[in-house]
């Protein structure tokens, strides 16, 4: 206790994400298990037989389904959002050491990274755009008689690879959160230490000790 | 100025940007298109899934089923338990059992499952009793003119016109890919209606009634979609058919 509060030790530990942006994540995290799971429900027939209360499930899938952009615009809406907004306009970026450092598959020694790794980029825009997609097809597909016969078929069909993808991906999400503690930990408590900022973000490191430095001068 | 370089926010090229508006403008090409381009990925797909070891091809989303159904649980029979009613306009109402199906005459048909939402499945075996057998078993009184059934979950109502259920592409079928009706799939006795969509083929088969003059339309067909099902020919659609 006494280490954490001393000045010295406050400076080993980095903001990585506000309570506003934890919060999202983790709000996000348990909508998108429940669109998930609810869906393995209704697309694996033996699930099916298992549990169940079809049109329960169904009605969990699609109110959820259609409250999942609720948080992340109501994040981004508000004054709270200060710290989503810098980090999405950090997730868009690519960089020339970003794309170095994804032809090498992260192996490239000499690239600098900024506050995320190209993955962790990918991942956001996967998620953003499956957001989108699958609030739009699943629409299609709840509300089909508003729309043309071929329409329901295609929209099944692309929710259907789609939810395939987000299971690849988020599997890989939660397998690269569970093998880098520290990260997954900066998610629960907003911060992360300095060193693991220096070795894995250098550029990020940079930018977080130059501003408190000129603060600290000013 | 090398250090400003090093320090400053990141700027560089939006591809996150481009990724989101590539996923969605993916997306609405796959709804106008999708129904072609499953087709084509069936076809593609076909010799990976049938060499498939691991079953995990079963979990993607070609040539497979659907499970629906209308109330909100998935019911369920025992084979021992189940009995199929045939009554109405008829000289000798039947109450069939599992094995009382068995020992008639069988028919096997091997053919494409079409979904009014557009999945196909193709090559589905299923084994059963026509349908015109057991009406001709149970007797067919002057004037029936067609057919309702009725479904054990309690909800589920079809019909056929007589000259609809008297075709040899009708069955009471007890088996699917030789092995008895799974519950999820409507068994353990279901209506399959080879030449019409999905939804004519009443799942959890409880009773046939067979009525004089024309048939009550059945649970979909109350709520929008064509009496005559043919696939292809019907619901504003365009499948190749299916028998």
């Amino acid at each position: 206790m006494v280490a954490t509060t001393s000045p010295r030790a406050e400076r080993q530990r980095l903001v990585r994400f506000d309570g506003a942006e934890r919060i999202l994540h983790w709000v996000n995290a348990a909508l998108f298990l429940t669109v998930m799971s609810t869906a393995a429900v209704l697309y694996v027939g033996p699930l099916a037989a298992a549990v169940g209360r079809r049109e329960l499930v169904r009605q969990i899938h699609v109110w959820c389904g259609i409250a999942l952009p609720v948080p992340l615009l109501v994040t981004l809406a508000g004054k709270w959002g200060g710290g989503l907004r810098a980090d999405i306009s950090r997730l868009n970026r690519w960089t020339a050491d970003d794309r170095r450092w994804f032809r090498s598959f992260g192996r490239d020694p000499y690239v600098e990274l900024g506050k995320f790794n190209p993955g962790q980029k990918l991942n956001a825009s996967f998620i953003a755009g499956v957001i989108v997609v699958m609030l739009g097809t699943g629409s299609i597909m709840n509300w089909f008689h508003y729309f043309p016969v071929d329409w329901r078929t295609g929209a099944t069909f692309v929710h259907d690879w789609v939810a395939i993808a987000l299971f690849v991906v988020v599997v890989g999400h939660i397998g690269m959160a569970l093998a880098d503690p520290d990260s997954l930990n900066s998610m629960l408590r907003g911060t992360i230490d300095a060193t693991w900022a220096r070795q894995r973000r250098p550029r990020w490191y940079a930018e977080e000790t130059r501003t408190s430095d000129e603060t600290a001068l000013h | 100025m090398a250090r400003a370089e090093a320090t400053a926010p990141e700027k560089g090229t939006p591809v996150g940007r481009r990724v989101f508006l590539g996923m969605v403008g993916l997306a609405a090409a796959g709804v106008a298109f999708g129904s072609k381009a499953q087709d084509w990925l069936e076809h593609a797909l076909a010799p990976i899934t049938a060499r498939d070891g691991t079953g995990l091809s079963t979990f993607l989303p070609v040539g497979r089923f659907r499970i629906y159904s209308v109330t909100g649980d998935l019911p369920g029979k025992n084979v021992a338990d189940y009995r199929l009613k045939v009554g109405g306009h008829v000289s000798q109402p039947l109450t069939l059992s599992y094995a009382d199906l068995q020992a008639m005459p069988p028919t096997d048909l091997n053919k494409d499952f079409q979904c009014v939402t557009g999945w196909r499945v193709h090559n589905v075996k299923w084994t059963g009793v026509r349908l015109g057998d057991l009406l001709n078993r149970a007797g067919l009184m002057p004037g029936a003119g067609g057919v309702q059934f009725r479904s054990f979950d309690g909800a589920y109502t079809e019909s056929l016109t007589m000259e609809q259920a008297l075709r040899p592409d009708v069955i009471v079928a007890y088996s699917m890919e030789g092995k008895t009706v799974s519950r999820e799939h409507g068994g353990p006795v279901r209506l399959y209606v080879a030449p019409m969509y999905g939804y004519k083929s009443c799942k959890w088969l409880d009773a046939i009634d067979v009525v004089a003059g024309k048939p009550e339309p059945g649970y979909w067909e109350e709520r929008g979609y064509d009496v005559d099902g043919w696939v292809g020919k019907s619901n504003g659609r365009d499948d190749k058919p299916t028998s």
